[in-house]
């Protein structure tokens, strides 16, 4: 069960085809403690990745992931920009010289964009940030594939860990990030960065399961 | 919404149109991006000061560029930080030879940029970068025990460490002597804001949160940032006996102290109160003994239209004076 990294460039177009979808969605979700833009940053980044993508229609996975990375690095700015633009790089990184995507090369992919986000930003599980919802759903990846089970399934299993981390921000108080300054306040609401990170690991557990069967 | 502008969408550069229009003999920019903003009067040899940060909070940041002052400022969208390769640019044309220091306020954002700014400008030019981050609220955290990271908003205040390091550098100290003398100056200073109203990012179109029409919330941070307590809004003198009580306890200021003072308008407040807050600073900064150098009225760093305003004070010793009271020169401030 694998496919190759040409193929995988599908796998980038879908996640920007997400993020445009979801622009409204995740602002809305924004507005309830943040600025209530994020769905507008993410959907600018994206797009001018797309528009880059479509000047490199030769462009594998990981050149397309490289490009996502380069323009959330380097025009969006903010914390988003930085934190997502390292997750895509870390991607980008490890499966450059791979030509076939096996269920071990996702796994480390996987893993580099928890590591990368993990070393600039200090947030941990319960901070009621992306992590929550990147930090169980990667480690459940890691688990299945060691359990033996095989790539979809892991995938699955990710992805259901992605929708219960997210549901566990509800119930938390932001303790880091643009909704720790309403404290207390910011309990009942589902967070910000929490939604964008779960739509993008469905998007790839999705894109990846389409590739492969 | 309510406010004199076109497509939300061009909100940030329209305005930096206007900017490079009103001020084009003193700043312009690099790498064909407007958010790039430096000094035209580059001077040689001298250590490079660049700040960053989000807009709407004009004059801040963009506004000190100029003589005496910062040498470039990479500039974000409304409440949002610049990204590294703005700052990198920025970094890599006001630099002399002598390094760059970065001084910014302490949000997450600006940070992660500005942080991975200084390991490209070190990579890729071999520029030395240090940084010094500010974070003076009082209201939004409490002091950092030693060895830990500092969790205090930078605000208003911002604008002490950046005279200060600015009269260093134009001093022709070097990058080690600039730094010091700029955390001394975070270290001195202290502010605490207090808002009446609520303030709304053109491409959002709506307020986050709402104050009532007979409310305040002392402590509010220039973003919104929830503060330390609401209530009903207090006559002049109540809020700023509330105000400086904190601040003065926090430092603690004490008497005997020398200070220079930045009485701070967040954007809808009118000079006239910013005086009758003024007024009642003096009264109280006289009746504990402590001194004032200096006072500064008027817009410093804005939160676009919330009505508030915030007071700093920073203490002075023989240095820290004569770098506030060095000459400067720059689209906002000029003394």
């Amino acid at each position: 069960m694998n496919f190759t990294n040409k193929e995988g460039i599908s796998l980038v177009n879908d996640l920007i085809k997400t993020i445009q979808e979801n622009r409204d969605y995740l602002s809305k979700v924004d507005g309830a403690i943040g600025d209530g833009d994020h769905g507008i940053n993410m959907s600018k980044g994206f797009t001018m990745a797309e528009e880059e993508l479509k000047k490199h229609s030769d462009y594998n996975m990981s050149e397309g992931l490289m490009v996502l990375s380069k323009m959330l690095m380097g025009k969006i700015g903010g914390s988003m920009g930085p934190l997502y633009g390292n997750l895509f790089r870390g991607m980008a990184t490890v499966s450059k010289d791979k030509d076939i995507i096996d269920s071990k090369v996702v796994g480390d992919m996987l893993e580099k964009a928890y590591s990368n986000i993990a070393s600039i930003s200090s947030a941990k599980p319960g901070d009621k940030t992306l992590m929550d919802v990147l930090d169980p759903a990667v480690k459940k990846y890691v688990h299945e594939i060691n359990m033996n089970k095989n790539m979809i399934e892991a995938l699955n299993s990710m992805a259901e860990s992605a929708d219960e981390g997210l549901e566990s921000t509800k119930d938390m108080v932001a303790k880091i990030g643009r909704a720790s300054r309403l404290g207390e306040r910011s309990r009942g609401f589902q967070d910000a960065g929490a939604t964008s990170c779960n739509l993008i690991l469905k998007s790839f557990a999705k894109s990846i399961i389409k590739i492969t069967s | 919404m309510k406010k004199i502008i076109n497509d939300p969408r061009n909100y940030l550069n329209e305005m930096l149109e206007g900017i490079y229009t009103a001020h084009s003999e003193m700043v312009t920019y690099v790498n064909d991006d407007f958010q790039c903003l430096v000094t035209k009067k580059k001077k040689e040899g001298k250590v490079g000061l660049a700040t960053g940060g989000g807009s709407g909070h004009l004059p801040l940041f963009l506004g000190y560029v100029g003589e005496g002052l910062l040498d470039g400022c990479s500039v974000g969208d409304v409440f949002q930080s610049p990204s590294a390769e703005q700052m990198l640019e920025v970094t890599k044309e006001i630099d002399s030879g002598s390094g760059v220091l970065y001084i910014y306020g302490n949000y997450n954002g600006d940070i992660f940029n500005f942080d991975m700014a200084a390991e490209m400008a070190d990579f890729e030019s071999d520029i030395r970068v240090e940084s010094v981050v500010a974070g003076e609220d009082v209201a939004s955290a409490g002091p950092a025990s030693p060895g830990e990271k500092n969790t205090r908003r930078g605000v208003a205040g911002i604008f002490f460490v950046f005279k200060c390091a600015g009269a260093a550098a134009d001093k022709m100290m070097d990058l080690d002597n600039v730094k010091r003398v700029a955390e001394k100056a975070a270290d001195n200073v202290r502010t605490m804001g207090v808002a009446l109203t609520p303030c709304v990012v053109p491409r959002v179109g709506k307020a986050g949160f709402s104050i009532k029409e007979d409310e305040m919330e002392i402590g509010m941070g220039i973003h919104g940032e929830t503060g330390i307590r609401r209530g009903k809004l207090e006559p002049a003198d109540q809020i700023v006996e509330e105000m400086l009580e904190k601040i003065l306890q926090d430092k603690p200021y004490k008497n005997g102290d020398e200070v220079a003072v930045l009485i701070n308008g967040l954007g809808a407040t009118t000079l006239d109160e910013q005086y009758i807050v003024t007024r009642k600073v003096n009264q109280i900064l006289n009746e504990k003994g402590i001194e004032v150098h200096k006072y500064f009225v008027g817009e410093y760093a804005t939160a676009l239209e919330m009505a508030g305003v915030s007071i700093s004070l920073i203490k002075l010793d023989d240095e820290l004076k004569e770098l506030i009271d060095y000459p400067a020169y720059t689209p906002f401030f000029k003394q």
